[in-house]
């Protein structure tokens, strides 16, 4: 019985043209705003560093897969956007050879020990930084001045040591010390209303995380829009806790997810030993996604509600 | 042949360490340097070696019921013993131990020999299986804090063997550092010595 016209397959049944490779490179071109900045801010150093984590990321991962003998996946764009993300959470001081360990680590010990692509439960970026974090503290915390290339504090360091605020010009167009791509609000803004047009970021994690930290240092006196724009919330909000594997695929889920995370970036940040804490937030938040995805689990269609 | 067996399989067949992951927590808390790793392993070693071959003794003395609480009876004294001698002797490296060294008496390497070997066979054969496994482990936390002395101070039992150049890795003295330090090993000797399906 051969019927062309009645096709019977299980779900999905609406299918669209979007691939591995066409978001990855997507949310690529999404951080090239805030790679230029960077590049802009702090010079060629911060073009080498960037060059080098991208390199190494698709080396490292192409030879891993080599090793182990598993189909190679480096053109599917996500090592590239791995070593980016991590480059540019890294201080534009930072000598290369620890950009490439921190590279090397994310990779493997980040992502590709878990089975590649689809598996890893941390952010491979934000694993790297963590370690290099833990191994290399004084070169990890060394900030340059976009000005004139001295030493600086970022500006939730100064706030939190010295109590010097900083205007919100400078933290809105990226005048101000911190890693290579969090400084500049208005780049990462424009990378990530693309990344919202396109549709391959959810809104509702980026709402809730911002917002929790909004409302939150409202409530503790302090300056909101300082806090928002200061430090890594908005590279993190809105490159790394939507990471598509790490990061729950429930709406509710989401907002646990983004509401989480808030909180964790503004107890660090107000009463932790750090001045930032947005990379440990999303991390330890990825640590639960399997949780969140557990208990969010929406209702199948036609189930009843059971009574307890 | 039997004996040798018994020996030689906590050497690697049967690592504690990196087969069979019992007694992590002095495996992960005090291998940050290579003389803790050697003197938490001697002093595992002496107390698993004469608490075993005790046990093997009065095995058919213990009722079963209470068995438990007399083998931490025997364990706790030779822990004991082994503390006092490294305080007296030792007492710097005692003092890096610290509470690690009365924690003997729980390692559960030493109970699940107690238990799983020592209750149920001879002296001689309990012997020379917690020496292997004694044995086994002194290595396992050597290796493992040669290692991360070496990524995390640049020093081998506190000489320098990496020149200036070379910038420490913080995270390898520090509890992480076990962790990932332990989590390769284990994975490299399973992927070299996995047996072919």
């Amino acid at each position: 019985m051969e019927n062309d016209k009645l096709v019977i397959t299980s779900s999905p049944h609406i299918f669209d043209d979007d691939s591995v490779e066409k978001i990855m490179y997507g949310v690529i071109i999404a951080l090239l705003p805030a790679s230029i900045m960077g590049v802009y801010y702090f010079g060629l150093h911060a073009l080498l560093l960037i060059v080098t984590c991208v390199i190494t990321a698709v080396l490292t991962e192409a030879l891993f897969q080599k090793a182990r003998n598993y189909p190679v996946t480096i053109k599917d764009g996500s090592a590239v956007i791995t070593g980016l993300l991590l480059a540019l959470n890294l201080p534009p001081g930072l000598p290369a050879w620890m950009a490439v360990v921190g590279t090397v680590v994310a990779i493997i010990l980040g992502k590709q020990i878990f089975g590649g692509l689809g598996h890893n439960p941390f952010n491979p970026a934000l694993v790297g930084r963590a370690f290099l974090v833990a191994s290399f503290p004084v070169a990890m915390t060394t900030w340059l001045s976009p000005v004139d290339a001295t030493t600086t504090a970022t500006p939730l360091g100064l706030m939190k040591l010295e109590g010097i605020p900083t205007d919100y010009w400078s933290l809105f167009i990226g005048k101000i010390g911190g890693t290579i791509g969090e400084t500049s609000a208005l780049a990462i803004l424009i990378g990530a209303g693309y990344l919202l047009y396109k549709g391959y970021i959810d809104w509702r994690i980026p709402l809730s995380y911002i917002g929790t930290v909004a409302v939150l240092t409202t409530v503790f006196g302090r300056d909101p829009i300082f806090h928002i724009f200061a430090g890594g919330l908005m590279l993190g909000a809105f490159f790394m806790a939507t990471d598509m594997v790490t990061t729950p695929i429930t709406k509710k889920g989401r907002w646990i997810f983004g509401i989480g995370a808030g909180i964790l970036v503004v107890v660090i940040r107000l009463w932790g030993g750090y001045p930032e804490g947005a990379s440990y937030s999303i991390l330890l938040m990825n640590g639960i996604t399997p949780l969140l995805n557990r208990y969010t689990r929406p209702r199948v269609f036609g189930e009843v509600k059971k009574n307890a | 042949m039997k004996i040798w067996k018994d020996f030689i399989k906590g050497l690697w067949e049967e690592n504690p360490t990196f087969r069979l992951l019992i007694g992590m927590c002095p495996v992960l808390a005090v291998t940050n340097a290579a003389i803790n790793g050697v003197a938490m392993g001697l002093a595992t070693l002496f107390v698993l070696v004469c608490s075993s071959t005790i046990i093997s003794l009065i095995k058919n003395l213990i009722p079963s019921k209470v068995r438990i609480p007399c083998y931490i009876v025997v364990i706790a004294t030779f822990v004991t013993i082994a503390d006092l001698v490294l305080a007296a002797y030792f007492p710097d490296i005692h003092a890096v131990l610290g509470l690690f060294v009365p924690l003997i008496v729980v390692n559960c390497l030493i109970l699940g020999r107690a238990e799983a070997f020592a209750s149920k066979n001879t002296v001689t054969r309990s012997f020379f299986d917690a020496l292997g496994m004694g044995l086994g482990f002194t290595w396992a936390l050597t290796f493992l804090s040669i290692i991360r002395e070496v990524l995390g101070m640049g020093s081998i039992f506190g000489f320098r063997v990496l020149g200036e150049w070379f910038t420490p890795f913080l995270i390898f003295v520090l509890p992480p550092g076990a962790f990932i330090t332990l989590g390769i090993i284990v994975g490299l000797m399973n992927t070299f010595t996995r047996k072919t399906a």
